[in-house]
């Protein structure tokens, strides 16, 4: 447990360390007049001249020395100061801090209904077997090929634009959060299903299962004694794999429905060239990360202590 | 290695030749170009003259499909080419060249694995936006830790193993006891990754596409063509479907091709 903490902490420290060196060298090295940029965001495309551009390399000091800009960048991450938007001149910490909530809010409502969906269905599967099987583990087949914003555009075509049940895009009502979450559920759940499926049938079939329905014990029983915990270790596991392509699915998922969390700032930061806001984003990313990791890891030993001891 | 592939397998062999074949013959015998506008005929439904119909510009959409699939096929192929080999060697290098060498590329992975792989390539895509070059070296970036983890965990069994040893032990060359031991170990691994990480380079260029720092008008791209097509879903839902239904089925042709699941 402790060695394991103590991993995830140097994890953190590198990862904190990496995409801080990452994003910085990648920001020195795109191309193009970055105050000429920045002005242009600030001001729109056609009221920037080099006299704007001049103020915003002053103001912003950005013809320091590649060498003094990442010295001043690490001091600044050490203490944690993420410094202020280039475009709208708020910190980044609070901008941050808004789009986290609302990503968490995406995230979570997202797992919670994947979680409705994978774990009924896959149980289901592996108890009742074929023809039922067959067909939801083909339908998952289908529902993984598509990408995650292909499964969003078709939903915003059926239903916002066909039957209006849903708005479009944005937030700020519980029926803005429907679709989005839904998309994220389904592509997650599509997935999973199929891994809590193999799972609870390697269980199923395991002589200790057969063993337990022998001496008596009523299926439920069984299932609560010497099932649950066991289909759910590979499954816990599999989330921590899960995270990529959940984060990754955010990142699509925002940008499709104007969900102003992490991944939609990204994008737009991008464009802007809104450096802290880009390095605060990803920063956050990847420590969002390594705590979602470290949780799965603490979940991972609590269900199963066995595993304690070998580490 | 001898290997017969299963029915699945082959079903999504044959997609995937099928797609490559479209391509191939619309880039070869369209009389159209990608960018060659015809504003007499916008929005068209399939005709004779545009068998699946025209775009917003009265473009073809044989000729735009037939080369965004190409694109889509030339980077998932360079991709796979290009992580699997780097994968493959660095990560039987990593157990083969000692500890120090094993620490140096685990703290590399740890610090790719540190970022989900799209927001790596969406940094990369920052940089240089619209190559397409940009976006075949991000992702076979993110692409060789797969590789390298799996061939690493595997090749570390087949290191240990008394047939290996013996093998080193009568003085076979390691290129000897890599063809002989560790290649068979990995090999189906390597080949499921590859065809997974096909679907991935496709899905992950049509999202950059999608979100706009993909590959740039009028080069004609899967994600990009979604978009673009888009605010046109109510006069000409033909359209819309295209782009859909192709990135769906080479994804599924990839996942049917890989067979079983990682």
């Amino acid at each position: 447990m402790k060695a394991m903490l103590l991993k995830r902490a140097l994890q953190l420290v590198t990862v904190v360390w990496g995409v801080g060196t990452l994003t910085f060298v990648l920001m020195r090295s795109l191309p193009g007049d970055m105050a000429y940029r920045i002005a242009a965001s600030r001001y729109g495309q056609d009221n920037v001249n080099s006299d704007a551009a001049a103020l915003v390399r002053q103001e912003l000091n950005l013809d320091q020395s590649a060498f003094v800009a990442y010295w001043h960048w690490l001091l600044d991450l050490l203490q944690f100061n993420l410094g202020h938007s280039l475009v709208s001149g708020l910190p980044v910490i609070d901008a941050i801090q808004h789009m986290l909530g609302h990503s968490l809010l995406l995230a979570l409502s997202g797992l919670l209904i994947s979680i409705l969906i994978a774990v009924p269905i896959g149980l289901f599967c592996a108890w009742r077997g074929n023809p039922l099987d067959s067909v939801f583990m083909g339908l998952s087949s289908v529902i993984r090929a598509t990408p995650v914003f292909v499964l969003g555009v078709l939903f915003i075509l059926l239903f916002a634009l066909h039957w209006n049940w849903f708005p479009v895009a944005g937030f700020g009502t519980p029926a803005h959060l429907v679709l989005p979450a839904l998309t994220l559920a389904l592509s997650l759940a599509a997935v999973s299903n199929r891994v809590v499926r193999d799972s609870a049938k390697q269980t199923f079939q395991a002589a200790f299962y057969q063993f337990s329905k022998v001496k008596g014990l009523s299926a439920w029983q069984t299932f609560k004694r010497h099932g649950a915990r066991n289909i759910a270790v590979p499954v816990v596991a599999f989330f921590g794999i899960q995270l990529v392509s959940m984060i990754e699915g955010i990142v699509m998922i925002e940008s499709l429905f104007s969900w102003p969390g992490i991944g939609h700032g990204l994008a737009h930061a991008i464009f802007a060239r809104d450096i802290p806001v880009i390095q605060g984003a990803a920063l956050v990313m990847g420590m969002l990360f390594v705590a979602l990791n470290t949780l799965v890891d603490i979940l991972c030993l609590w269900i199963d202590p066995r595993g304690a001891r070998e580490a | 290695m001898k290997k017969t592939l299963r029915a699945s397998q082959l079903v999504g062999l044959g997609l995937l030749i099928g797609l490559l074949a479209f391509s191939v013959l619309g880039m070869a015998f369209s009389p159209y170009s990608i960018s060659q506008q015809d504003l007499n005929a916008v929005l068209d439904a399939p005709s004779s003259a545009h068998w699946l119909g025209t775009d917003h510009f009265g473009r073809s959409m044989l000729t735009r499909m037939a080369y965004a699939v190409g694109l889509s096929f030339a980077l998932g192929v360079l991709c796979v080419v290009t992580s699997s080999l780097l994968g493959t060697a660095l990560g039987v290098w990593a157990v083969w060249g000692g500890k120090r060498v094993d620490h140096v590329l685990g703290m590399m992975v740890n610090i790719l694995l540190a970022l989900p792989g799209l927001v790596v390539v969406l940094l990369f895509a920052a940089i240089v936006p619209g190559s397409f070059w940009i976006l075949y070296l991000a992702i076979s970036l993110v692409q060789w830790v797969e590789y390298f983890r799996v061939v690493r965990a595997i090749t570390q069994n087949v290191i240990q193993s008394p047939a290996r040893q013996s093998s080193e032990m009568m003085g076979f060359s390691r290129w000897y006891q890599f063809k002989r031991h560790i290649w068979p170990a990995i090999a189906p691994s390597v080949f499921t990754l590859a065809a997974f990480g096909g679907a991935n380079a496709i899905l992950t260029m049509a999202s950059l596409g999608f979100v706009y720092v993909g590959i740039q008008p009028p080069l004609a791209e899967l994600g990009l063509m979604t978009v673009e097509l888009f605010p046109f879903y109510s006069d000409a839902p033909w359209l819309l479907a295209q782009p859909l239904v192709v990135i769906a089925l080479m994804v599924f042709g990839f996942h049917l091709l890989a067979g079983k699941r990682v």
